[in-house]
């Protein structure tokens, strides 16, 4: 069979059965077998029929199912209608049992659960969603290249077959993300593509991004926690080189270059 | 200048970022006597409570932590980098059966959900959600498993007597039709 479908809405036999109870509105401790096996039979087959592989589980239940009918079919000896259980206690048994685990599941879900409803405090600057400034190291080519070619999977992934006529050349994409550091000084590498929508001008921001770092005008650097790369605009400072680890207080990442402030000048640029 | 042991607790609960146990804060406050501590977590925890903050202190896993409250998740969520803690119905389901029936066999665990678990039980262990804690002495010698203390801490429980029994679900009338969330 070329195409299989996984039907999600009834996991197992269990829910379906379950299912077919609420829908008949039916006393779980007196199940119509007769007809609630039927209507069982029934989905198999649209199972089946919309090729979706039906499980061993549901035709052992199928099974069970058929041999209760049976059971309830045959006569029961007068002296046994004491002592006789009733066939139908071999589902009913497992329902509520299946019934008390979903109730548990439900209020197991419905907590106060830890990073979904609740939160405890956290001293992580990458988690709270900050560069952590000291942890910043220069980003390697290929990792450079990682990023990049993660983006254009992402693309892909999300369908984008679209065509666009692109009339934008690098000029004027360099002269977009210049503007666009000029207003913020830093950004997030992925920031950058936020707004590219095919291959095409993916790559032109990511050449834009190449040629504006080899002349100096932004530099990428990379959290070492998270993996992350920032680009930094250097505002007409010349180039300079970190020194990984270098450390004398917050206000020496090269963060904020400040063109007119001596001070703030790296002492290897 | 002497400080009193509520303002001590208090402030080793905040430096605090997972759950502080009343022994370790015993230790820390030169061997005050552990009910003595036991005494004052419940005092702040009950301030905590009725002051209405952001943040309250809460027992869980057999330790005290803050906590935001739960109408604050919206705006933490934008500000953490992290998505929020999601489990798929199928494994709410098995770990709930972990949790009511454990130490429990994987086969025991179908046998409840009429359903394969091999994929939830992986990514509820994967998760540390649950952990292997024994095996049956049965031919094949079959793992049992139970939750962790991680699963005390995500459900926010103090430890595993806190989960509500589910004789008092039944007689609470949840899980009717209506409540269900599936």
């Amino acid at each position: 069979m070329g195409l299989s479908i996984k039907l999600e809405i009834y996991e197992g036999p269990l829910d379906l059965l379950l299912h077919l109870i609420k829908k008949n509105e039916v006393d779980i401790y007196d199940i119509p077998i007769a007809s609630i096996t039927d209507q069982y039979l029934e989905y198999l087959k649209a199972m089946k029929a919309f090729s979706i592989e039906v499980a061993g589980e549901f035709l052992l239940m199928a099974a069970t199912l058929v041999q209760i009918k049976s059971r309830m079919l045959l006569p029961v000896l007068e002296t046994d209608v004491e002592t006789e259980e009733d066939p139908r206690l071999a589902i009913v048994r497992p329902l509520l049992e299946h019934m008390k685990l979903k109730d548990a599941a439900e209020i197991l879900a419905g907590r106060e659960i830890l990073d979904r409803d609740v939160f405890s405090r956290t001293t992580s600057l990458s988690e709270l969603g900050m560069a952590d400034e000291d942890q910043l190291v220069p980003v390697s080519l290929f990792e450079l290249m990682d990023s990049f070619r993660r983006l254009l999977s992402r693309l892909e992934a999300s369908g984008g077959l679209e065509i666009v006529l692109d009339t934008r050349n690098i000029e004027d994409r360099i002269r977009e993300i210049i503007a666009f550091l000029k207003a913020c000084l830093k950004a997030e590498f992925e920031e950058l593509f936020a707004k590219d929508r095919s291959r095409s001008e993916l790559i032109l921001t990511f050449l834009a991004l190449l040629e504006l770092a080899r002349v100096g005008v932004l530099r990428l650097f990379q959290d070492a926690a998270t993996g992350r790369i920032h680009v930094f605009y250097l505002e007409g400072r010349p180039p300079f080189i970190p020194l990984a680890g270098l450390n004398n207080g917050p206000d020496s990442a090269p963060v904020e270059p400040k063109a007119n402030d001596p001070e703030n000048e790296d002492p290897a640029s | 200048m002497s400080i009193n042991l509520k303002a001590i607790v208090e402030g080793l609960l905040f430096v605090a970022d997972a759950p502080l146990t009343a022994e370790r804060i015993a230790q820390v406050t030169e061997g005050t006597p552990k009910d003595r501590v036991q005494k004052v977590l419940d005092e702040l925890e009950t301030e905590y409570g009725e002051m209405g903050r952001a943040f309250v202190l809460k027992n869980v896993a057999g330790g005290y932590q803050f906590r935001s409250r739960p109408e604050l998740s919206s705006y933490i969520l934008m500000l953490k980098q992290k998505p929020p803690t999601r489990l798929s119905r199928a494994a709410f389901e098995t770990l709930a059966v972990i949790a009511y029936r454990q130490p429990i066999l994987r086969a025991e665990m179908e046998k409840i959900r009429g359903v394969d678990v091999g994929g939830t039980v992986k990514t509820l262990l994967e998760r540390d959600l649950i952990r292997i804690i024994g095996r049956q002495d049965l031919p094949g010698r079959p793992i049992l498993y139970g939750t962790t203390k991680k699963f005390l801490e995500v459900f926010g429980l103090p430890n595993l007597e806190a989960l509500p029994t589910l004789e008092e679900m039944d007689s609470l009338g949840v899980g009717d039709e209506e409540g269900l969330l599936f």
